[in-house]
């Protein structure tokens, strides 16, 4: 029988509900319908007072062809920088679930890379990626002018992707790596006792049962990618070069408060928080139905 | 025993009131933005000022960078909590303008009991700082101009013992450079940043408009136009330069910046702010032999003098009559021929009056060797008295058109597009900058 904790007067749970509404209230609900207005005005960045435009901010944005180009270019780095984040987390995950040798170690070291702040993870990778004093600088030795982030978009795009993923392979790696511990053994016995190999087993057995997980990291990771790539490119490429790293979150930052187009910036929070639960809402509806919790 | 007791009581008591004298000092807070080495010049500068009177006290805070403390001044003027005095970077002054947030400095100046002598500034910084009438509206601080640095040994090796001074000139020197088997003849950099030496100067000591209007003076509907003028020839030029290997792009992503590959003996030439000058001397390889010379012109043109860049002082509005006479003390401490002098040589900034100027070469200060050749600076800021385009530029917004440059250079550079509709692109970009601006501020006109 399932147990439920009552309360003898009906206001004792909505006491007990209050700081967490007053919390969210103050930090989000507040400051979000803020931005909403502030979007439909021009905003004097010192307050001397606005005008209300009503959708001028939105339709500017929509007509802009460079707003578009940071929402592609925000799509390709959520789509590669999930996909490699997961894959390689995966990979290791399997690696030392399968306690080959050191995997003690890498268990605790690999969580490490995720509690890096943003700015000082770029700083390492701005250098390992510098392409005449860095580590990378070897490529442009062996075949010069090949590796260029400084002039080269795809390049500096590239070097963005693979900072934010070293970033979240640790994240990652602990969930899978616990799901798949949590797998019963009885299960992957009876497998090999089939006569199954170690790589039909994963297949056949761990990963189906992993969804929830592959699920659950999907959705952190996309979401995330739009909001936590601020601090890797302000500090990595400034946005550049020529735009190819301006990421629609950096992009927000940057006309808000570098441009101190307050207005402009809030309409774009304002999309871009609409898209992210767009996504969000898609991915329960209908990404939800293929996992399967049990 | 009795007598001890009371000789205690007025000890302490006289303790107390001076205690409480020294609490009575009127303290009042300036925000600035430079960092590092900047910093702790800055606050000795506050600690000076602080030391030579017990009325007033300055705190002094660093914000990290001009940018921040822009923002940060301004979230803190929207909740009533601002500092009074607060550092602005030049492009930042015409939002400044607009914001009516601020009292004139030569208000300030004149209902605090300070005589300033306006004249005395130096023609091209004042007009920067200046309101359409002629009065000051901030405390020109930390100013600089850039200048061509250049390397007097390779320069010997191809037989030649001064700096270019035509464009047509430079492009010899740099063949003759990379004959002689130099890598690097100069290193330039292509950023927001460097639209500062490349768009803006540029355009100024040649005499070219940025916008119409008179640069943005005479109005808020003024309107970009260098993608008309000479800065279109530069672009290609430094471009087919860059092609040719005379020129590099060195930048802080390569792993080594101008200043660097300068300082170094990598590149031969650059262009950046007599601000560097120190660093430059400070950090520049044994055996590198360099001097400093006004940026050159294109053949035929008839220079102009250049812009004034870095940052002034704003006193912002809504502080205590005390604070403002406080600061009001406090810009006219910085003011003196004295305090340009020591600010002077512990940075590489240029004295922004003519008597500061004088003072400074009347004791001798330009021809000492860490600091000979900075009077190139004040050459290239007083060459011609100002025109109406060299004034200055007056846009709103800035940051952003600069942002505009820096991305149309990249693109450039990096061969993704051609050099007019890239200009073009960037024009049309600023411009929408410009009118959103100007919808912003509705019926408001410049001071």
């Amino acid at each position: 029988m399932e147990r439920r904790a009552s309360f003898r007067h009906w206001w004792i749970g909505i006491a007990f509900a209050v700081p967490q509404i007053v919390l969210i209230f103050t930090f989000f609900y507040w400051p979000a319908g803020q931005a909403v207005y502030w979007s439909m005005t021009l905003q004097q960045p010192w307050g001397g007072g606005n005008i209300w435009v009503g959708f001028d901010n939105f339709r500017q944005i929509f007509a802009d062809a460079l707003y578009w180009n940071s929402v592609a270019l925000s799509t390709v780095f959520a789509l590669f920088s999930t996909v490699l984040s997961m894959g390689l987390a995966l990979m290791l995950a399997v690696f030392v679930d399968r306690e080959l040798t050191g995997s003690k170690i890498y268990r605790v070291v690999m969580i490490w890379p995720y509690g890096i702040a943003a700015p000082a993870l770029a700083l390492a990778f701005r250098f390992i990626m510098a392409p005449e004093a860095g580590f990378l600088s070897f490529v442009n030795r062996l075949w010069p002018g090949l590796w260029d982030p400084g002039l080269d978009g795809t390049d500096a795009m590239i070097s963005v992707i693979v900072a934010f993923s070293w970033k979240y392979v640790g994240y990652d790696f602990v969930f899978f790596l616990s799901a798949l511990q949590g797998i019963p053994k009885a299960l992957k016995e009876a497998a090999a006792l089939d006569g199954a190999g170690w790589l039909r087993r994963l297949w056949d057995v761990q990963l189906p049962l992993l969804t929830p997980t592959v699920f659950f990291l999907l959705v952190i990771d996309i979401t995330e990618s739009f909001q936590d790539s601020f601090g890797i490119v302000d500090i990595m490429t400034s946005g550049g070069p020529a735009r190819a790293t301006e990421l629609m979150v950096y992009k927000i930052y940057f006309d808000g408060f570098k441009g101190l187009d307050y207005s402009g910036a809030a309409a774009q929070s304002i999309i871009l928080m609409g898209l992210i639960v767009a996504l969000t809402v898609l991915q329960f509806r209908f990404i939800e139905r293929r996992v399967h919790y049990k | 025993m009795k007598k001890t007791v009371l000789a205690t009581v007025a000890v302490a008591a006289l303790t107390l009131s001076t205690g409480a004298m020294a609490a009575e000092k009127t303290k009042f807070d300036f925000w600035f933005g430079l960092s590092g080495d900047l910093e702790k010049r800055v606050q000795e500068v506050c600690g000076r000022f602080n030391a030579s009177q017990n009325e007033f006290e300055v705190v002094c805070t660093s914000q990290g960078n001009y940018d921040a403390a822009l923002q940060n001044t301004i979230a803190a003027f929207r909740a009533g909590k601002q500092p009074t005095v607060v550092q602005v970077y030049d492009v930042g002054t015409a939002t400044m303008m607009l914001s009516d947030a601020f009292v004139p400095s030569y208000e300030l100046m004149e209902k605090n009991g300070h005589k300033v002598d306006w004249n005395d500034y130096i023609g091209g910084i004042a007009g920067y700082y200046a309101s359409s009438k002629g009065q000051m509206f901030s405390f020109p601080f930390n100013s600089s101009t850039p200048l061509l640095y250049w390397n007097k040994g390779a320069f010997e090796k191809i037989g030649k013992t001064a700096a270019p001074k035509t464009w047509e000139e430079a492009h010899d020197d740099m063949v003759a450079l990379q004959k002689a088997g130099y890598a690097c003849p100069m290193a330039i950099n292509v950023s927001a940043n460097e639209s500062w030496q490349l768009m803006e100067q540029f355009s100024a000591i040649h005499g070219e408009p940025i916008a119409s209007k008179n640069n943005g003076y005479d109005g808020l509907d003024a309107e970009l136009v260098f993608n008309k003028t000479k800065f279109v020839k530069y672009i290609t030029d430094l471009k087919a330069w860059y092609d040719a290997g005379l020129v590099k792009i060195k930048s802080k992503d390569l792993g080594q910046d101008m200043v660097q590959a300068f300082a170094a003996g990598d590149c031969q030439m650059m262009m950046t702010s007599v601000g560097d000058h120190g660093t430059v001397g400070r950090t520049a390889k044994e055996g590198v032999t360099w001097d400093v010379a006004m940026l050159p012109v294109y053949q035929g043109v008839e220079r102009k003098n250049s812009l004034v860049g870095g940052a002034s002082l704003w006193t912002l509005k809504g502080k205590s009559e005390a604070e403002y006479k406080g600061a009001a003390a406090f810009l006219a401490f910085i003011a003196k021929p004295e305090s340009a002098l020591f600010w002077s040589t512990v940075t590489g900034y240029i004295p922004v009056t003519k008597s500061g100027f004088e003072f400074m070469k009347k004791e001798g200060f330009y021809d000492k060797a860490p600091y000979k050749g900075r009077e190139a600076a004040i050459e290239s800021l007083t060459f011609t008295p100002p025109t109406p385009l060299t004034r200055g530029i007056r846009l709103g917004n800035f940051t952003q058109i600069r942002a505009e440059v820096g991305n149309g250079l990249q693109a450039i550079f990096a061969g993704k597009e051609e050099v007019q509709p890239a200009i073009d692109g960037m024009v049309t970009r600023g411009n929408a900058v410009l009118r959103r601006f100007e919808a912003t501020y509705k019926g408001k006109q410049l001071p």
